[in-house]
């Protein structure tokens, strides 16, 4: 048995390797991404390594405020220069070097512009010398309070030289330096993993970068003869009491890279997802395949029932083929998956300047064991039903003349119904706040249950669709076959249709969000002009001298700013916004007191939302605790509550908490003009106000809005270049049923060419059934999409969503797209079809 | 001169020592020998052989299908040896109607729809009046929007006379048109293809192997080995099984 399901499997090698190839592409994906995470992590291993080889021991302040990785990280605290002394007079210290290092030093470059990177920190410090790392290549380190050697890369990168003036952002606006020492590394390295790096004298860096005078942000302790960081470790824990985390290098190390390996995997998870989608499209065209070449061998299944073949041997034949296929595609699609991870990592290493030194490639276990698993699963799973289809094949089929009639849809309709009903159960569910599985279940089976409906779908929709191809006869002949098997044609259809309709889902929920922002910024916020810049985690600010500018410019009426930080309110990490003046800004966002009042009448104040408020169970009288990342705790007194908004949340705290911000500067600004005033004069006075603040810019309402929703681009862009690869396989997929039917009707083809048909006629007739069933793949997607992007959006008005809006272009472009992915698979069908010989294709059996 | 012209008038298609060989080297098989022969115009010609004779070969060469190795074929004045795949199918579209063994139907078309196909690949209007002549004569009028699984063998082969005959073709092949009907319906086609001729002057090759069937032919030739090796004129079925018995002894 096992012989003879080989040797026909061999009989149909191009047939398969088309299957082969989907489950190739997601296993691809899959092991990819795990060969990715692994390469990146080893390589962040040794560069860690390489940053903490100078350090035995490591001392930090416990932070204040403690935030997870996943809110961009912890909000460090400072350490005074007493704890210096202390740590140097514990015996078996060898050298201790107080750091004043962090993230946040933006060089203006030479063109202007701020330096920026793709993920590596700048770094602002204290310089400390030459080291066995940090080794001088031109000039000399620091030594006044207005010089500031650059490792190389930040001199590459602003094109900057010894000599050169430059300007530095950081806690403080724009100051200037000059350029004194270019610096590199050990083993001629222009940076670590593509970090810039300023150094500042002592003094400076301990102002512009922890905001405090005589203050460190980390100590570096190398031990003497004799003592084991660990001995060290303890020594020093004891000396300088617990406020302090006291820890070895290879904490350090392992800490750092766990860190990071959490931000990877969530890396990892993406495209894991993107996979799935890629197997799940694969399955349909697995599933159709394996029913064709089932059907196909009707009589040969037949047969070897006549002969005596049990049930259960029919199915094992056809599952050993599966599995056979699943098998190599695994082998191919790891192979393949090892060279996309290298890849990918090579390009997260060498683009934007990262400049990360990559480990060797390695083949993490988890690589190989998800690739197997996951491509002879889907393949078997897939090849099952037509497995038990084949089983129900009578003896009596091979002496049959034709093939049993097709089936009638109502069972699969019915079905399909059920499931689809399930599915949008599920979905309702997931939107109404039960969680993201289920929402992604609720999808998952929706899809399977229009899949099952497709084929009641196909004769009507498609001999609609056909009467466009219709006024020539290849067409209608196109047509005509793409009706004949409803079944083929409509999973090949709802393959095109799954990706299709999440790409069409996302782009509803994203076209409708940014209608939403529109609307709302135009009925809700009254503010003519908006100063803002990146968000990030250290988000952009500008000098709060601008804004009294602004101010004196004639038809300016009203102006407001906003600080931010991270700190813990009650405990609890979050955002804290501080508002100088709440009346000012409770007007620019027509914010109404539901309670109390809406204008501070002096330090220690806050107001909150209503929903906020309610959900916390406070009221105006109540007070709130608050620690930022610097300063003692705060308690702030509630004045006011205010009625909900769609812009604005949360607590708005009084001025004096400023103070204790990382960067005491605004991140926001506001500006409202005298109604007759042009918005676009004042803007461009701004604008020129803000020449010494390069992080943020000025727009106008619509045009800040414009500013947030291009972000929506970039994320919809990103989407459709990963659901790219499920359209793909639905091509392999249309590529698929079109040669198999080509081959099936070699008859046909020959009677039509023998009876006048040319060649290019034949081609035609092949193009338009391809055609016919990759639109009708793609208005199934819209379909799907549009539904469940509405439901989405519907389900979301209480967040936001205000309108639904359709991407009516866009869908039109998909639509187009659909038509021409159908003109590319049709290609090499037709030509086959064209080259049917006649004579051979008439000839007796 | 005179004698040629009024040759090519006569004459719907020639064979002029035509060769055919398949495979090289020790695999060859020969197919035809340097066959001539000149198919009269309005005439039913039954081409017909033991089995590898070599009739088939010759039926395929005569109506463009498959290319001949030496020699040169024609159908009236066009020569066929040396046509591009363009010129052959336009040769086809006009002068030449094909019955298979198969009937040939497209399933997706209904009997209407495939009598007319001929002529809607070749974009050319229907001849309504002639349609109706074709219609009536193969007895299909109440079959007309049928598809062909709705049909019984005799009646698609019916539906095949039909489709080669609407575009009036200058010669129709039939290979073997009765081989998959019991003979009750082959007599149906036969009697059909025989009328034809008869009433509307239409020239017919078929290649058989039944006696009962050559014998509604104007004449038959018999191939051996790839040879003509024998005509016979106005054939019954004995004579033409008598002659069957002394070329496959």
């Amino acid at each position: 048995m096992l012989k003879a399901t080989l040797k026909s499997l061999l009989s149909r090698k191009l047939r398969l390797l088309l299957s082969g190839t989907a489950v190739v592409l997601g296993v691809m994906f899959v092991s990819g991404a795990f060969v990715l995470t692994d390469t990146l992590g080893r390589s962040f291993d040794g560069l860690f390594a390489t940053i903490y080889s100078g350090t035995d021991v490591g001392v930090a302040a416990k932070p204040k405020v403690a935030i997870d990785e996943f809110d961009g990280g912890s909000v460090p605290a400072n350490i005074p220069a007493a704890v210096l002394d202390k740590v140097k007079a514990v015996p078996g210290v060898a050298s201790a070097t107080g750091s004043a290092s962090a993230d946040g030093a933006r060089v203006i470059g030479r063109d202007g512009k701020v330096v920026t990177t793709f993920g590596p920190p700048r770094i602002g410090e204290n310089w400390t010398g030459e080291t066995g790392l940090v080794k001088l290549r031109e000039g000399r380190g620091p030594t006044a309070d207005n010089e500031i050697a650059i490792n190389a890369a930040t001199a590459k990168a602003a094109g900057l030289h010894v000599g050169d003036q430059a300007g530095v952002l950081t806690l403080q606006p724009k100051k200037i330096f000059t350029v004194v020492g270019i610096f590199g590394y050990s083993g001629g390295r222009d940076s670590i993993g593509g970090a810039l790096e300023i150094a500042f004298t002592e003094p400076v860096a301990q102002q512009l970068m922890l905001g405090q005078p005589g203050v460190y942000s980390s100590i570096d302790v190398r031990a003497g003869p004799g003592t084991t960081p660990d001995q060290l470790r303890a020594a020093i824990a004891t000396a300088i009491g617990p406020d302090y985390q006291v820890k070895t290098g290879d904490q350090l190390r392992a800490q750092a890279a766990d860190g990071l390996k959490q931000g990877l995997s969530f890396f990892n998870n993406i495209l894991i997802g993107f996979a799935g989608v890629a197997l799940f499209v694969g399955t349909f065209l697995i599933l159709n395949t394996f029913s064709i070449i089932v059907a196909q061998r009707t009589r040969e299944l037949a047969l070897m029932r006549a002969l005596g073949g049990s049930r259960k041997q029919v199915i094992g034949s056809v599952l050993t083929e599966a599995f056979v296929i699943g098998l190599i595609a695994s082998v191919l699609g790891l192979a393949a998956g090892i060279g996309v991870g290298v890849g990918l990592a090579w390009l997260f290493g060498n683009v934007g300047g990262s400049a990360l030194e990559l480990a060797g490639v390695g083949v993490p276990a988890a690589a190989i064991i998800s690739a197997f698993a996951v491509g002879i699963l889907v393949t078997v799973v897939a090849a099952l039903l037509p497995a038990i289809r084949a089983s129900r094949i009578p003896p009596i089929a091979a002496l049959q003349e034709s093939a049993t009639p097709d089936r009638p849809l109502t069972k699969l309709t019915i079905g399909g119904a059920i499931v689809l009903a399930a599915g949008a159960t599920l979905l309702g569910l997931g939107l109404s706040g039960s969680g993201i599985w289920l929402l992604l279940g609720g999808v998952l089976v929706s899809f399977i249950g229009v899949a099952l409906l497709t084929p009641l779908l196909a004769r009507p929709v498609v001999s609609v669709l056909g009467r466009v191809f219709s006024w020539s006869v290849p067409g209608k002949l196109g047509r005509l076959n793409s009706g004949r098997n409803p079944r083929r044609t409509a999973i090949t259809a709802a393959a095109l249709m799954v990706g299709l309709a999440l790409i069409t889902g996302v782009n509803v929920i994203l076209t409708s969000a940014t209608k939403s922002l529109h609307h709302t910024a135009d009925n809700q916020v009254t503010a003519d002009l908006i100063i803002a810049g990146d968000p990030g985690a250290m988000p952009a600010t500008f000098d709060a001298a601008v804004m009294d500018k602004v101010r004196a410019i004639p038809g300016v009426t009203r102006t407001a700013t906003e600080y931010m930080d991270l700190g813990s309110v009650n405990g609890k990490a979050e955002g804290v916004v501080a508002v100088p003046d709440l009346a000012a800004y409770a007007a620019m966002f027509r914010l109404s007191p539901a309670s109390g009042t809406l204008a501070f009448n002096g330090p220690g104040e806050t107001v909150l939302d209503i929903d906020s408020a309610n959900k916390q169970h406070l009221k105006v009288g109540d007070t709130i605790s608050v620690q930022l990342s610097r300063g003692e705790m705060h308690k702030i007194k509630i004045i006011g509550v205010y009625s909900k908004s769609d812009v604005i949340g949360g607590y708005l705290m009084s001025s004096d908490l400023i103070k204790d911000f990382r960067v005491a500067q605004p991140t926001m600004g506001y500006v409202t003009v005298a109604p007759g005033t042009s918005v676009a004069t004042v803007k461009q006075q701004v604008d020129k106000l803000l020449v010494d603040s390069p992080e943020v810019t000025v727009a106008d309402r619509s045009g800040y809005v414009d500013q947030l929703s291009a972000q929506f681009n970039t994320l919809l862009t990103m989407i459709q270049v990963l659901l790219a690869l499920a359209i793909l396989i639905a091509v392999l997929g249309i590529v698929n049923t079109l040669a198999l039917s080509v081959l099936e009707r070699t008859r046909e083809l020959g009677l039509l060419r023998a009876i006048g048909m040319r060649r290019a006629q034949t081609m035609r007739m092949v193009t338009v059934e391809a055609v016919v069933i990759s639109v009708f793949g793609a208005l199934l997607g819209l379909a799907v999409g549009t539904g469940l992007g509405s439901a989405t959006v519907r389900a979301l008005k209480d967040d936001g969503f205000t309108d639904l809006a359709f991407p009516w272009t866009t869908m039109a472009t998909y639509l187009g797209l659909a038509a021409l992915v159908g003109v590319v698979a049709a290609v090499i069908p037709a030509i086959r079809a064209a080259r049917v010989n006649v004579l051979a294709a008439i000839a007796h059996e | 001169m005179t004698l040629t012209v009024e040759r090519t008038r006569t004459i719907a298609a020639r064979a002029v020592d035509v060769w055919k060989t398949y495979g090289s080297g020790e695999a060859q098989v020969v197919a035809l020998r340097g066959i001539n022969v000149e198919l009269e115009r309005g005439q039913f010609t039954a081409i017909m052989g033991p089995s590898g004779s070599g009739k088939s070969t010759l039926m395929h060469a005569l109506a463009g299908l498959d290319s001949v190795t030496r020699g040169q074929v024609f159908i009236g004045d066009t020569r066929l040896t040396g046509l591009s795949d363009g010129g052959l199918t336009t040769l086809r579209r006009t002068k030449v109607g094909f019955i298979f063994q198969q009937f040939n139907l497209l399933p997706t078309l209904t009997a209407e729809e495939n009598i007319l196909l001929p002529l809607a690949i070749a974009g050319r209007k229907p001849d309504r009046a002639w349609f109706d002549t074709v219609v009536d004569t193969v007895g299909l009028r109440d079959r007309l929007k049928h598809r062909p699984s709705q049909l019984s063998g005799g009646q698609q082969q019916r539906v095949a006379c039909a489709r080669a005959l609407i575009s009036r073709p200058d010669i129709i092949f039939a290979d073997e048109p009765t081989g998959n009907l019991d003979s009750r319906a082959g007599a149906d086609v036969l009697t059909f293809l025989r009328n034809s001729v008869v009433q509307h002057g239409q020239t017919i090759v078929m290649v058989t192997h039944d006696p009962v069937a050559a014998s509604y032919a104007d004449r038959v030739i018999f191939l051996a080995d790839g040879h003509l090796v024998d005509e016979l004129r106005a054939p019954t079925a004995d004579a033409v099984l008598d002659r069957l018995k002394t070329i496959e002894v």
